[in-house]
């Protein structure tokens, strides 16, 4: 990976809106054939980011080339290398699913030729090949996530960008949208994608970028974050809302790292097991326990004090 | 599933700087396909309906009172204000409408923005697609009212394309408004109320501005309606015009038009960029 091209690099970026800073000054590189994701909670500045790579916002200050092409100056030769997803599902309602398909493909100037054929491979990547004459207002989320993102692939793109995938979907239909992403990242296609989930970007993502307030706060593949900003395992323990404060000087003691939530105290430890056994022998009995593996939300936690979801 | 080809070779970036704006005709039109029976319906009722209420029924009375208007039956004189009224009329629902829908409703210009068309090509293709269902409208118009005997001649049929001209200019101004709005709500009433029935009413209509109140006449000296209705005058039945005014006529249509495209590209590039 590491040889290959560079697609996008930014350096320094900078965009404000007023006195407010949404991305502050941030460098980043993403290669071909990566799958890259920007982790944060809303408002860390992911979408903004997005929104500048995709030529569809400027920038105020510092460096950003797509395919070699600054934004600013080449906004339809970037476009047309793109595909996006954004956030919220912008299909035209007054067209079926596969006029929707075909009229993409017409923005992107692809001849009736080209598309036709392209419409039944995207309606089966996208499991819509019986939805194919219904109207958009009719799908459910999944089925209109599916197919903004089969709408993204009708040019083929070189990278495809998708801000927040699986945010609103019930649990099967993001499975299913993983799958149909990961089929996609074995194709070759360079992934971008945005997400507060941290089991979406440690699924999907090659490596990670995470953000907070507009900055970046870590960089590395998921498995580099954990093992770089937390142990190998955590334990969950429950005292009751009002003991948890109590007890926590004491559980400080015997471990390098604990935090103290509303609702729970997370301790990290290579060794959760032993850890929750050494508890027992000082005569702390939590009212439950758990140990888990170290998860993003761990190394989240650690780097901002905060959970990804607020 | 095909060979993989990538953007890079499919894409053409010059056919879409060039070409970009009937993709977005496209679209408009696909969608407009699907109404055929009920735009064809209001089509032909519209014109039908005036054309016996005011056309025939106070056509006669002023026919038989006063020999016609301006030296011509009524019908005659009010057809290029009445194919002009339904230009401007067309082209308002045609650019108001997708423009709401696409900067707010389903925010489809996003989508078409995040592809090489641009937010001028977007608004160009809007207002293209607009003009063929004006020009669709005229004409089923300009028919009805040759079968009732309105154009005393052949010269009848100018009317349609100064009546083009009409939804031309105000669709192009009116298209920029409706992407600067953010209120749609009060947006339609507003329009319908304070600005088209106005203009319908003080562009010398159904009778010359002339025979206003001056007081009232300046409603007239800004709608693109007089203009275009006092063009069509002229050309279809020779209605006269100093040279002058001929000039400020098509100066004034011209304007607005330039103007209207003007800052509905500003109003479209802003709003995709925000």
């Amino acid at each position: 990976m590491a040889n290959q091209e560079i697609l996008i690099e930014a350096k320094a970026l900078v965009k404000r809106y007023g006195d407010f800073t949404a991305v502050n000054g941030i460098d980043f590189q993403v290669r071909k054939g990566e799958s890259f994701g920007f982790l944060g909670p809303n408002g860390a500045g992911k979408s903004t980011t997005m929104r500048i790579i995709a030529a569809t916002l400027t920038r105020t200050s510092g460096e950003i080339s797509i395919l070699g092409k600054d934004p600013a100056k080449f906004g339809p030769e970037i476009k047309a290398h793109l595909g996006v997803v954004p956030q919220t599902d912008n299909l035209d309602q007054a067209l079926t699913v596969e006029e929707n398909l075909y009229i993409y493909g017409r923005y992107f100037g692809l001849s009736k030729k080209f598309i036709r054929p392209k419409i039944e491979e995207l309606l089966e990547f996208a499991q819509l090949v019986e939805k194919r004459s219904v109207k958009v207002e009719a799908l459910s989320g999944g089925m209109k996530r599916r197919l903004t993102i089969a709408r993204a692939l009708v040019s083929e793109p070189e990278i495809l960008m998708l801000d927040e995938p699986t945010t609103g979907l019930d649990p099967q239909a993001r499975h299913i949208l993983w799958d149909r992403l990961f089929r996609l990242k074995e194709q070759g296609v360079t992934l971008l994608i945005t997400t507060h989930y941290m089991d979406e970007a440690e699924q999907l993502c090659d490596r990670l970028m995470v953000m907070d307030k507009g900055s970046i706060m870590a960089e590395d593949s998921p498995v580099g974050l954990i093992k770089h900003y937390s142990t190998k395992e955590v334990l969950e323990v429950r005292f009751g809302s009002d003991r948890n404060a109590v007890v926590a000087p004491q559980l400080r003691e015997l471990c390098d790292r604990i935090e103290v939530l509303p609702d729970r105290i997370l301790m990290y430890a290579d060794d959760g097991e032993a850890l929750l056994h050494e508890l027992g022998q000082k005569g702390l009995h939590p009212l439950t326990s758990l140990v888990r593996r170290s998860s993003l939300e761990d190394v989240f936690l650690r780097l901002t004090g905060r959970t990804l979801i607020d | 599933m095909s060979v993989r080809q990538g953007s890079l070779a499919l894409v053409k970036v010059e056919r879409i700087r060039t070409r970009g704006a009937f993709a977005v005709v496209e679209s408009r039109l696909l969608i407009l396909m699907k109404y055929i029976p009920s735009l064809l319906a209001v089509a032909v009722a519209n014109p039908l309906l005036y054309l016996l209420a005011v056309g025939v029924g106070v056509g006669k009375l002023i026919n038989t009172h006063s020999g016609g208007v301006d030296g011509v039956k009524y019908l005659t004189f009010l057809a290029p204000a009445l194919l002009a009224t339904a230009a401007i009329q067309n082209a308002m629902d045609e650019v108001v409408f997708p423009t709401l829908e696409g900067f707010k409703w389903n925010k489809s210009f996003f989508a078409i923005n995040a592809t090489p068309i641009t937010g001028k090509q977007i608004a160009n293709g809007v207002l293209i697609a607009a003009m063929y269902r004006v020009l669709f409208s005229v004409t089923v118009y300009g028919v009805i009212v040759y079968l009732f005997g309105g154009f005393t001649s052949a010269r009848g049929w100018f009317s349609i394309p100064t009546s083009l001209a009409a939804g031309a200019s105000f669709g192009a101004f009116i298209m920029g408004i409706a992407a600067w709005a953010k209120n749609d709500d009060s947006f339609f009433m507003i329009l319908g109320r304070f600005v088209m029935m106005p203009l319908f009413l003080f562009s010398g209509t159904f009778y010359q501005l002339s025979t206003m109140p001056i007081y009232l006449r300046w409603i007239g000296w800004f709608s693109p309606l007089w203009h275009t209705t006092e063009l069509g005058r002229f050309l279809t039945y020779g209605h006269h015009i100093s040279a002058m005014m001929f000039v400020v006529h098509i100066a004034y249509i011209a304007a607005m038009f330039t103007f209207g495209i003007i800052f509905s590209h500003r109003q479209f590039e802003r709003r995709l960029t925000k």
